[in-house]
């Protein structure tokens, strides 16, 4: 009764977004479990359970190999996307951070991106990355042109290879100021007595980065891997906006949406719950880790 | 003392949470038996479209004294925005009056799923048996039975042309097969012209493959193809494969950045002589303001006239079916189709309609509508479900970037095998 008394207001406090929780996130991905080993290809509903073979069907039997093509771009678009961003963000940090002239207006410039929603800046990328070249350019193609730099004109998203890595292009421009933003956090987050301690040992800058500040990044390195990480494989409003639902840009998120349109509600099922598990094998190691971090200090 | 002041804080915050939560689920019962409103769920919101829409209101005002019209237009998406709030009301169980679908195939789903009534003794009673052609008929009819009343129709296998351009190549005459047409299209390119064929992405690439392969299958055969009765690794369809494919040469390399707008701003330009598209295309050129436009049914279709249709339905558990049967009896009606088809640019499905009514392109896909075969288009729903019509478009975005020829046909082969109705 005491014990209950202890914690008993604080659970009670906590039980509307507990509950909210319990139905809206944990009882939908239950519902979408149990509706993705049924056979619910329609609207008919569903005449019973059939084990995995939606899953299976997904990677042996899907036409024209629909739903890996849909994970090879998504591949690439996150390897491209990720690389991208870190490199741009570390080192906008990185410059700033040496204390430039006008920092507080270099750091709005790169920030401000990230405060436009992906549609939006997706129509826009969708002109710039015109793919028409020679005298019928448009957009970043007709800007090369006109700098005499045609060798350079792209197909950009339209490259059956490596169209997703042109489409990773707008998703950078926007994210790599939130990766800036969070390096230039952990920067200042170093206190100025170790680089004080590094100077009296006669390190050299180069030193000094590569063995007292750096190592210190990691876990902000690890934390904005994760973010974009999990944002990118759940991509959707980008691409819509950039290329349309197709199979040349097609991600599990889009392949998802597609199939939900044609009321395959089992199959669509499927691809959610392979993403959720994609994006858990990222996230669950990153949340155990934190919280033993947590524990220790 | 202590623990009480935590826990009425505690019982007080949460059940202030949870009067907010039943205040905002308080519901909004406005239909309920007796209801005179009709609520009439389309993607329609605005252009021509709109226009056909307000047409058909007013028709219905007058016709259907003592109900009243509600607009419940989801605009966006080519409808797709429409379709997925449309499923969402129809598992619920809160299905509008009435609904706009593509008639034939894509209607499965909802006949399937039992989301639909039969209406086959109303069509008897408004006579629509007679006013509608006997192909329009044996394609809307399905086990015996008839659920929707077509607004209007559209054709698909229509070529549009600048006449300019073909003037300059020194093209006279529309070209009456496939090897007319390539050399047509070889003489545009020798002016200069380095993609005459104007196209779209994925839906517009079927739609002129679909064009292919009425003309190398005939009526029939092609028909059968959505059937079931036509193999899709008939000798005929490797062939339209490899049609396509030269066809495909002709066309701009950006194809898939485009939508059919945009191609079809390729064609106003002069910056490309053709471009296959539904007639829709015709109220559209006309609404820009370009006169100069040819038109022509693709090259060995015949008399053939591959048909699309809007159509509308009385869905299950209705509010008002009385005010809904009154509405697809004003949507079928002479004076209804008039309201409608001369304002949105398409033709009725009528076949007792006055061509005077029409503008120029209308009179002529009028005369072909009372005289040519109908075929149905998968592109647009009248000859595939919607499931098919998506791995259909998937297949050909394949083959865009692909070019697998093989892969296209085993893939399509796959499609029909799974989606066609045994």
């Amino acid at each position: 009764m005491r014990r209950l008394r202890h914690w008993g207001p604080g659970l009670l406090l906590l039980s509307p977004s507990l509950i909210l929780l319990a139905v809206f996130v944990y009882g939908l991905i239950a519902w979408t479990t149990k509706v993705s080993v049924s056979d619910e290809h329609n609207a008919l509903g569903s005449k019973g359970f059939v084990g995995l073979e939606n899953y299976t069907r997904l990677f042996t039997d899907d036409i024209n190999d629909r739903f890996t093509h849909s994970l090879k771009n998504l591949l690439l678009f996150t390897v491209v996307f990720l690389v991208g961003a870190m490199f741009f963000g570390l080192l906008w940090a990185f410059i700033l951070e040496r204390g430039i002239r006008a920092e507080g207006f270099f750091r709005t410039v790169y920030l401000f991106p990230m405060a436009v929603s992906f549609v939006a800046s997706g129509v826009v990328w969708r002109w710039l990355m015109n793919p028409n070249q020679g005298e019928n350019a448009g957009g970043l193609n007709a800007v090369l042109g006109g700098l005499g730099l045609d060798f350079a004109q792209s197909t950009w998203w339209t490259n059956p290879t490596w169209g997703m890595a042109s489409m990773a292009i707008p998703a950078i421009w926007q994210l790599a100021g939130y990766v800036m933003a969070l390096f230039l956090a952990g920067f200042r987050g170093i206190p100025a007595e170790l680089r004080e301690a590094a100077a009296m040992d006669g390190a050299s800058t180069y030193r000094l980065y590569r063995n007292v500040i750096f190592p210190q990044l990691t876990p902000v390195a690890l934390s904005a891997l994760i973010i974009l990480g999990h944002m990118s494989m759940k991509m959707f409003d980008l691409i819509m906006s950039v290329s349309g639902p197709q199979w040349l840009t097609e991600v599990p998120a889009i392949y998802v949406w597609q199939t939900l349109l044609t009321s395959d509600y089992a199959k669509a099922a499927a691809i959610s719950i392979i993403l959720l598990l994609l994006v858990a094998v990222v996230i669950v190691p990153y949340l155990i880790y934190t919280n033993r971090q947590e524990k220790t200090s | 003392m202590r623990f009480t002041r935590r826990a009425a804080v505690a019982a007080v915050g949460v059940a202030a949470l949870l009067t907010a939560g039943a205040c905002g689920s308080s519901d909004d019962n406005g239909g309920g038996s007796g209801s005179t409103k009709v609520e009439v769920f389309t993607w329609w919101a605005d252009g021509g479209e709109k226009a056909g829409l307000d047409g058909l209101v007013k028709q219905f005002g007058t016709d259907c004294a003592g109900q009243t019209f509600e607009n419940g237009a989801v605009a966006g998406g080519a409808g797709a925005n429409a379709k997925s709030v449309l499923a969402s009301r129809l598992q619920q169980g809160t299905p509008p009056d009435t609904f706009q679908a593509h008639a034939g195939a894509e209607l499965l789903d909802y006949i399937n799923a039992g989301q639909v009534e039969d209406i086959s003794a109303d069509y008897d009673t408004w006579g629509l048996k007679q006013a509608f052609p006997q192909g329009l008929i044996d394609n809307l009819t399905v086990e015996g039975k008839i659920y929707s009343v077509p607004a209007n129709i559209h054709r698909a296998n229509v070529v549009w042309s600048n006449k300019k351009v073909l003037a300059d190549a020194g093209i006279t005459k529309d070209p009456a097969d496939l090897a007319a047409f390539l050399a047509d299209l070889d003489k545009v390119k020798a002016k200069g012209i380095k993609a005459p064929l104007a196209i779209g992405k994925d839906w517009t690439q079927l739609m002129l493959f679909e064009s292919v392969l009425i003309t190398n299958l005939g009526a029939d055969k092609f028909t059968g193809l959505w059937t079931g009765a036509t193999d899709w690794n008939d000798a005929a369809v490797t062939k339209s494969i490899a049609d396509f494919t030269q066809l495909l040469t002709y066309t701009n390399s950006d194809r898939d950045a485009l939508d059919w707008t945009d191609a079809e701003k390729l064609v106003m330009d002069g910056k490309a002589a053709y471009q296959l598209m539904g007639d829709w295309e015709a109220a559209d050129l006309d609404a820009k303001g370009f006169k100069d436009y040819g038109y022509f049914t693709f090259p060995g279709n015949g008399e053939t006239f591959q048909w699309l249709a809007d159509s509308f339905v009385l869905p299950k558990g209705a509010n008002n079916p009385e005010g809904t049967k009154c509405w697809l009896k004003t949507v079928g009606s002479a004076a209804g189709q008039k309201a409608f088809n001369t304002t949105k640019g398409s033709i009725p499905a009528r076949t007792d309609a006055a061509p005077a009514d029409y503008p120029k392109y209308q009179q002529a896909a009028m005369a072909d509508w009372k005289s040519a075969k109908p075929v149905p288009s998968c592109a647009h729903g009248s000859a595939c479900s919607q499931g098919w019509q998506g791995a259909a478009n998937s297949a050909l975005g394949a083959f865009s970037t692909k070019q697998d020829a093989a892969g296209l046909q085993k893939a399509l082969a796959t499609a029909a095998s799974q989606f066609v109705k045994k």
